[in-house]
């Protein structure tokens, strides 16, 4: 019986389960990956996972599929004792392997740093001097991560502290992160939103809600005991509802912002040695 | 005795010794979560109940042989001070706490804590004189349970007092103490947990080392049930 | 009295009497010695610090004194085996003896022994049992993560647990390949009767073993809770056990460092004549490139910590922004370490993997030069992308693109042995023996865990994903899916060469099977928990999550089953059958498996060594002449 002819068999079985599979990938298993698309920055985040899917999909299916294709027919009969065939390479496989892979990460390193300079950081935290930002008015908010809570600060607003995050829909706001203790980690998994919070340091992370919505914060950096309990539930609100809120915090919060040293980048608050 | 015999005898003590050791080593981890207090809460009329604690400034070998100079909460349970942070409160209802605040300020380091957070009313109680805030200075301690958006500054016994509690047990008749005292409602069940505020772990990092990490001092669990 | 002579005309070795052999340089006195050490490190370092630190008297806690004490204890313990008896007796002009107690019985596998192949088994063993103690605290973590609050261990205990799984998997892995079968086979496969220096070779043993002790004692003070990162500040905050993990992982780099400059050492200088560097196993190549990146990246770390030593103890300000620092100093310089690590990881495992598949598909291993490459390509790649643990936490954003390019480009030649492996197997006739099954879970596991680091390695998607049960996921896949099970290939594959002794194929095939299917079973949820928002080192997660954090621990408990069957396959095997192996089951051409076993002490017969001009993977019929040449697979 002559050797089938493998490399077309399993080409072809490559070729067709590929094109049965990207479907599959772009229209059910895309849309779960990525964050829920509470903004922009998550809107682009969870395309950008769905295209890393797609271009996922050949490349294990070629190696799963050889997995089980050479299970099933590049096996040793039992109790023989035969050789396999002694070759050693092909130039031309390797050639090609080497060029299509290195265009396939070629092109994926520079998709994603279009979109990260473009996006304007894409909801990450860029550091106290961002490559680029949003035009237009920005709502400015400072994020204190101390152990362990968080507190929002409002330099625009008298510079009152409120102990959850409200914000307006489809407004461009600059999350301004910074910690008073350890390093904590702010993560709005809704928005999208991750930006490391540094003492001494200001993080800036850019994010435009597209819709109102409950939204849950939680602390992405191991800082100690309460790593885990340090979360909090925000609103994205109308602009309206929003002012409101706001006037509302700096009534209620007046005797506290009283209390407050004058708003700062960044504080290194006492006692930052050791020494009690 | 056969080789089998005695291979297999040489196996099953090895297995024995290994087993001894896992349970001491997860005995160790499973013994050191504090003993909830239950039911230290007293019906009050009207409903609502009671959970009377006090912040120390050393709780002493007799309460903590590991760390006798820590600063520590304690909690009154059927009229004595027991050594731990874990209170059952009932669901759905008024709480009413009493704190007896025994040691000196440290000063908060997010002056935002210095006032009264998600309390019944939105203030508390200082030696019965109603309050929304302290001077950030001025702060010992704080109660917060920041999942139910309570946050209670404790001031601090001035620095001339001249009875300070040195060591747990403090007896609010016997030494000098603040009496702070508010009231907050619970929801559903779970498990809360409750933190100081104050860096009060002294020769730590920005104070917000040892007790204040450590379960059974400056942290706690509040269970509704 | 720790020296046999080399002369083989001493007729037989005399069993010296009992005292005798307490009484010298072994275990019994290292461990002795350990606790004397201890103790006067311990009363040093609290003559030192004293009332002298104001800090130290608020906090009640010394960490001079800790850190002197733990000096103190392994300088008694390597004392007591006898690591200083060579330096100091040549101090006093006596002269060279290179042997240490390779004649003697059992005994010698519990102390200083310059045999190579005794320092194999006994890092197998040393480094199995701490393998087995890190997946004990594995279980407890996943049995705290049935419950979405902290129920079974209050949430510091639970850090620390997280902390003691991660650090001593870090820290007993990175050796887990070369330690056991590179020490063991290195010196074989290229000919050579020892290794370069056989008695730094026991040393990052023993090392290792004392670093593995240190880290459990943490447990005795208070535990640390900064998971194996060791991330300052919280680190400078932490409470004394905190002092535990520097000592471990400053234990760990000097062991690595001396591990792979014996390695590097070995390889150039101990080859046999006639073997080039192009017929080297590939194999040897692996832990050429490992041993590369272990003596380069180590010592980063060993400085690195012995930074945050001082800052804890002395009160310096490296990394403390309050003081002048900066938290951004120890990721990077951890980092710098770090991601080499990974590769440290990983790339023995690639040796493994296509040294082991020319066996078993009886075919010459595929694309044998550009295998090599793709290692060495994997080593020199790998110091320049540690920014991306980085992504997110506030660096330049100018740096952001370059980090992604080079993180991107790292998996260029991480894909060539994929190449390789699928073009071993192409056509072959495969066995499929529990070693070669190992290899294909190898496979499937690192394809996964490789596909993920291309996910993170984009700064959007990262952004998502950093800090997450995703990044979880990813590297279970590629260290405990790719490492541990290229580790359980080599044992199943080597063991009969090492011992003479079959394991049993049924209990293995069990163990595998098992294995793969829970390991999946466990960590493919990780990646949709991590998408859905679950950060890591938490005991507390949002309820919805319960559902599936349940169904991730109860595979993990099988996982842990899957583990005590290959136990009792150790003790049913190894203990009570004890059938013996023949010296070359496997049929394998590779020159560890031409001489007996027995290994000889010598590896081979007195005499000249057997000739290395002959290529280790001469398996396969050629093609024949003319017609018949095969035809390239396209697009594969």
């Amino acid at each position: 019986m002559s050797e089938p002819n493998h490399a077309r068999r399993f080409a072809t079985l490559w070729i067709v389960s590929t094109i049965i599979a990207l479907p599959i990938v772009l229209l059910w298993v895309g849309p779960l990956l990525g964050p829920p698309e509470g903004s922009v920055q998550a809107g682009d985040q969870a395309t950008t996972m769905t295209v890393m899917a797609l271009i996922a999909t050949p490349v294990l299916l070629l190696v799963v599929l050889f997995l089980i294709y050479a299970t099933i027919f590049f096996r040793q009969a039992p109790g023989a004792v035969l050789e396999g065939p002694a070759v050693r390479g092909d130039a031309r496989i390797q050639t090609t392997w080497i060029i299509v892979t290195s265009l396939m990460v070629l092109s994926i390193a520079i998709y994603g740093s279009v979109e990260l300079v473009g996006g304007n950081g894409v909801g990450s935290g860029s550091g106290p001097t961002p490559l680029t930002s949003p035009s237009g008015h920005k709502v400015r908010v400072q994020v204190i991560g101390q152990q362990w809570a968080w507190t929002y600060r409002w330099p625009e607003y008298g510079g009152v502290e409120t102990p959850h995050l409200v914000l307006p829909v489809n407004e461009n706001i600059e999350l301004n992160v910074t910690s008073l203790d350890v390093i904590h980690s702010l993560w709005i998994y809704q928005l999208g939103v991750k930006a490391d919070a540094n003492p001494d340091v200001n993080n800036i992370a850019y994010v435009k809600p597209t819709h109102e919505q409950t939204f849950e914060v939680r602390c992405a950096e191991l800082c100690g005991i309460w790593h885990g309990a340090m979360f909090d539930h925000g609103k994205v609100v109308s602009d309206a509802a929003f002012q409101k809120w706001i006037a509302a915090m700096q009534v209620k919060f007046a005797p506290a912002t009283k209390a407050l040293p004058p708003f700062s980048l960044t504080y290194l608050p006492e006692p930052t040695r050791r020494g009690g | 005795m056969s080789v089998v015999a005695k291979k297999a005898l040489g196996v099953g003590l090895a297995v024995a010794i290994v087993g001894v050791l896992i349970g001491l080593y997860v005995a160790n981890f499973a013994t050191s979560f504090p003993t909830p207090v239950a039911s230290i809460n007293s019906p009050v009329a009207g409903g609502g109940s009671n959970l009377t604690l006090e912040t120390v400034a050393a709780v002493g070998s007799k309460f903590s042989p590991a760390h006798p100079a820590w600063v520590s909460y304690l909690a009154k349970s059927k009229g004595k001070w027991v050594h731990t942070t874990i209170f059952q409160v009932p669901a759905y209802s008024v709480i009413h706490v009493t704190i007896y605040q025994f040691d000196s300020p440290t000063g908060l380091r997010n002056p935002f804590l210095s006032q009264v957070q998600g309390t019944v009313g939105g203030t508390a109680t200082l030696d019965g004189k109603t309050f929304r805030s302290i001077p950030a200075e001025e702060a010992s301690h704080t109660f917060a349970v920041p999942e139910l958006g309570v946050f209670v500054p404790l001031a601090g016994v001035p620095e001339e007092a001249k009875n300070p509690c040195e060591e747990a047990p403090c007896l609010p008749s016997v030494n000098d103490h603040r009496t702070i005292t508010f009231s907050f409602r619970t929801g559903r069940k779970g498990r809360f947990r409750w933190q100081c505020f104050v860096p009060c772990g002294a020769g730590y990092l920005s104070g917000n080392g040892g007790p204040m990490q450590t379960l059974g001092y400056m942290d706690g669990f509040i269970d509704v049930v | 009295m720790t020296t046999t002579t080399e002369a083989a005309s001493t007729p037989g070795p005399t069993r010296r009497p009992l005292w005798r052999r307490l009484l010298g340089f072994n275990l019994l006195t290292a461990v002795i010695l350990a606790v004397v050490g201890y103790y006067l490190g311990w009363l040093l370092g609290h003559h030192i610090g004293g009332p002298s630190y104001k800090y130290e008297s608020e906090a009640n806690e010394n960490d001079v004194a800790l850190m002197l004490a733990y000096t103190g204890a392994v300088v008694g313990f390597l004392v007591g085996l006898g690591f200083a008896n060579y330096p100091v007796s040549r101090l006093f002009g006596r002269p060279a003896s290179l042997r240490e107690k390779e004649e003697e019985g059992i005994g010698r596998y519990f102390g200083l022994c310059t045999d190579h192949k005794v320092v194999g088994i006994q890092y197998l063993v040393g480094i199995g049992v701490f393998f087995f103690i890190g997946g004990l605290n594995a279980m407890l973590i996943r049995l705290e993560l049935l419950h979405d609050t902290p129920t079974v261990v209050g949430p510091n205990q639970y850090l620390t647990i997280v902390g003691i799984h991660g650090s001593m998997m870090m820290g007993m892995m990175t050796s887990g390949i070369l330690g056991p079968f590179a020490n063991y086979f290195v010196p074989i496969m290229i000919g050579a009767r020892r290794m370069a220096f056989p008695r730094i070779e026991a040393l990052t043993f023993w090392l290792l073993m004392a670093a593995g002790f240190v880290l459990m004692s943490t447990i005795f003070f208070g535990g640390f809770p900064t998971g194996w990162t060791g991330y300052e500040p919280l680190n400078d905050q932490a409470v004394m056990g905190m002092d535990s993990y520097i000592m471990f992982f400053a234990l760990v780099g000097i062991s690595m460092t001396l591990l792979g400059l014996n390695m590097i050492a070995t390889i150039i200088t101990m080859r046999a004549p006639g073997l080039t560097w192009s017929r080297l196993p590939i194999f040897v190549w692996s832990v050429f490139a490992t041993s590369a990146l272990m003596v380069l990246a180590a010592p980063t770390l060993i400085s690195t910590l012995l930074m945050a030593a001082l800052d804890r103890s002395i009160n310096t300000s490296f990394y403390v922004a309050g003081g002048g620092g900066s938290s951004y100093l120890f990721q990077n310089l951890f980092w710098f370490f770090g991601h080499p690590e990974v590769y440290i990881l990983a790339l023995p495992g690639f040796g493994i993997i296509l040294e082991l598949l020319p066996v078993f598909t009886r075919k010459p291993l595929w694309g044998y030069r550009l295998a090599i490459s793709g290692m060495l390509g994997v080593s020199l790649m790998s110091f320049f992308v540690w920014q991306h643990h980085l992504f997110v936490s506030g660096i330049n954003a100018d740096l952001r693109p370059f980090y992604m390019l080079s993180t991107e480009i790292i998996s260029i030649p991480t894909g060539f042995i994929f190449l390789c492996f699928m073009g071993t197997m192409w056509k072959a006739r495969t066995t499929f023996s529990v070693p070669m099954l190992f290899c294909m879970g190898w496979a499937f596991n690192f394809l996964i865990g490789g596909a993920s680091g291309v996910v993170l390695s984009d700064a959007p998607t990262d952004t998502t994903l950093h800090g997450s049960f995703f990044v979880m996921a990813h590297f279970h896949y590629t260290i405990m899916g790719g490492l541990v099970f290229s580790f359980f290939a080599a044992i199943y594959y080597w063991v009969p060469k090492m011992l003479g002794l079959t394991f049993n194929e049924m209990l293995g095939k069990a163990h595998f099977w098992l294995m793969f299917i829970a390991f999946n079973s466990t960590f493919m949820p990780l990646f949709a928990l991590g998408m859905a928002g679950m950060p890591r080192r938490v005991s507390s997660y949002a309820p919805e999550l319960k559902g599936l954090n349940v169904w991730v621990s109860i595979s993990a408990f099988v996982l842990g089953f899957s583990m005590l069957i290959f136990l009792y396959n150790v003790v049913y095997s190894l203990i009570f059958v004890r059938k013996r192996a023949e010296a070359n089951p496997w049929r394998s051409k590779s020159m560890e498996w031409q001489v007996p076993t027995p290994v000889p002490i010598e590896n081979f017969p007195p005499g000249p060594i057997p000739s290395f001009d002959f290529d280790p993977y001469d398996y396969g019929v050629p093609p024949s002449p003319g017609g018949g040449a095969q035809p390239a697979p396209a697009g594969a």
